[in-house]
């Protein structure tokens, strides 16, 4: 609300510029195309980035709970270095470091922006989608795993075929957060030249001097996104929150 | 009985829970055939003992020995000793997210690699032994407790076990529901299916048993008859015991 009222008063005092993407001039209307032509690569993007660290959440997440420590180790070590990483400095460190290191063994790989962006984005989440795995699947009652194993279902069925289904509606939740923090993390893209949302809006605002303006939209582009998904989840949580009592 | 294996042979087991000594070397033999029913204050292992031999637990000392297979650390041994043993839990444990019917075929598919055809004409068969075969198609939570405790009796039978163990099966029901789950279970014994029951109904120990078997402490204290066991228990403990539970 607060924030509201400073953009009125702004605008009262002739602050504003809205002629810089308005659609109604050719200036303004090729200024948003230019701004929402990002959305695809933001998207894009997340939705990958999103994807590979729920796999590799799940992967870091299983051999954690195991009850032999040495198996339970390399899970932990993952999920505290991760962690402890801020995503600009891993972000570089991918972009610039890791082709680097992959020549030095061999492989020449070119890491472009956008792969950059993806892969930093995965691993750093992933510490936390593998930590949401972890208290969703400890939060299935253990007398599942028991009877589980004594209608004979090995470690790979009870997983697939009792406890995962279980702790998908208690997982559900927290991944959509994480997927939001995705995508509003993948702005950070911007910085290693990934035409996204917000490298297009740092462009556009280089070249017409209206930050204001284009900042203004860059946030109400990502609150669209951000509020798309948050009723996607709704809506899935109500599908499976029916199918169960059905 | 030299030469035939005994269902059932336990010799000098003992179990840690860190400090503390839930199990203290147990000695104990079932006959192929026999139902056994363990009975004793909470705390003294009942369940422990029970669940070690399906290896829920594992066992610190001692040998456990089902239908000749011992039981060691091996995946074999836990997986072959597991396809011979039946468990029934005081909390059903039923899979809430999977209907009575994939309740009951998931173990015999998946483990058993049965046609879904087969296990599910082997579901319903086992259904209608404990009677509720029109509940097929529910989810478990649309089921009474009693209800619910069948279906995993039945869940168990589909793996067509040698042994059937019961975990206090009536402990978490209505008292209204106690019997039709304890007649299914005498059923079964007449049958003359090998089990193992932990439970304080002692009405059902008096009419299904062969032998009973008093715990306290993580120690056998007394082991007889049922006849023997109630109108005759040797030991002060089992007579503090029994009158406690009898008084009620």
């Amino acid at each position: 609300m607060g924030l509201l009222f400073l953009l009125a008063g702004c605008s009262a005092s002739g602050t504003w510029g809205w002629y810089v993407i308005n659609p109604a001039t050719s200036q303004g209307y090729n200024n948003i195309r230019f701004l929402l032509n990002g959305f695809g690569a933001t998207i894009l993007l997340s939705l990958i980035a999103a994807v590979l660290s729920m796999c590799i959440g799940l992967i870091v997440a299983l051999p954690g709970m195991s009850s032999n420590r040495w198996v339970r180790l390399p899970s932990r070590v993952y999920i505290e270095f991760i962690r402890a990483i801020p995503l600009l400095p891993m972000l570089f460190w991918v972009f610039y470091g890791l082709p680097i290191v992959l020549k030095s063994m061999g492989l020449s790989v070119n890491i472009d922006a956008f792969w950059g962006a993806i892969i930093t984005l995965a691993l750093s989440d992933s510490a936390f989608t593998a930590e949401i795995y972890r208290s969703g699947i400890q939060s299935i009652n253990k007398g599942q795993t028991e009877a589980a194993k004594t209608v004979g279902l090995n470690y790979t069925q009870t997983m697939r075929y009792v406890i995962l289904p279980q702790a998908i509606k208690r997982i559900l939740p927290p991944l959509a957060n994480q997927f939001i923090y995705i995508v509003k993390m993948s702005a950070f893209a911007s910085v290693i030249g990934m035409q996204e949302l917000t490298r297009r809006a740092n462009e556009l605002v280089v070249t017409e001097y209206r930050p204001l303006e284009i900042y203004t939209l860059l946030i109400l582009e990502y609150l669209v996104l951000v509020l798309i998904i948050s009723s996607g989840v709704r809506w899935l949580e109500r599908k499976m929150g029916s199918d169960e009592s059905g | 009985m030299p030469g035939k294996a005994k269902a059932i042979e336990i010799k000098g087991l003992s179990k840690w829970f860190g400090d503390y000594q839930a199990l203290k070397d147990i000695d104990l033999n079932v006959a192929h055939g026999e139902r056994i029913v363990i009975c004793g204050p909470s705390g003294s292992g009942k369940s422990t003992l029970i669940r070690c031999i399906n290896s829920l637990e594992t066992h610190d000392f001692g040998q456990i020995t089902v239908d000749g297979i011992e039981l060691n650390q091996s995946k074999a041994s836990v997986a072959a000793i597991g396809a011979e043993v039946g468990m029934v839990f005081q909390q059903f444990n039923l899979f809430p997210h999977l209907s009575i019917l994939q309740n009951l075929t998931l173990g015999p598919m998946k483990a058993r690699a049965l046609s879904k055809a087969a296990a599910e004409k082997r579901a319903m068969r086992y259904l209608e032994r404990v009677h509720i075969p029109e509940q097929a198609h529910k989810k478990p939570s649309q089921l009474s407790g009693g209800q619910q405790q069948r279906v995993a009796i039945a869940r168990s039978l589909c793996m067509e076990p040698k042994i059937m163990l019961f975990d206090e099966p009536t402990s978490a029901l209505d008292p209204e529901m106690i019997a039709e789950v304890l007649d299914v279970i005498v059923d079964l014994a007449e049958d003359g299916m090998t089990m193992i029951c932990v439970t304080h109904e002692m009405g059902f120990a008096r009419r299904a048993a062969d032998r009973m078997v008093f715990m306290d402490n993580g120690e056998i204290i007394e082991t007889g008859s049922p006849s023997e066991f109630f109108d005759a228990p040797k030991t002060e403990r089992c007579k503090t015991f029994l009158n406690q539970i009898l008084q009620h």
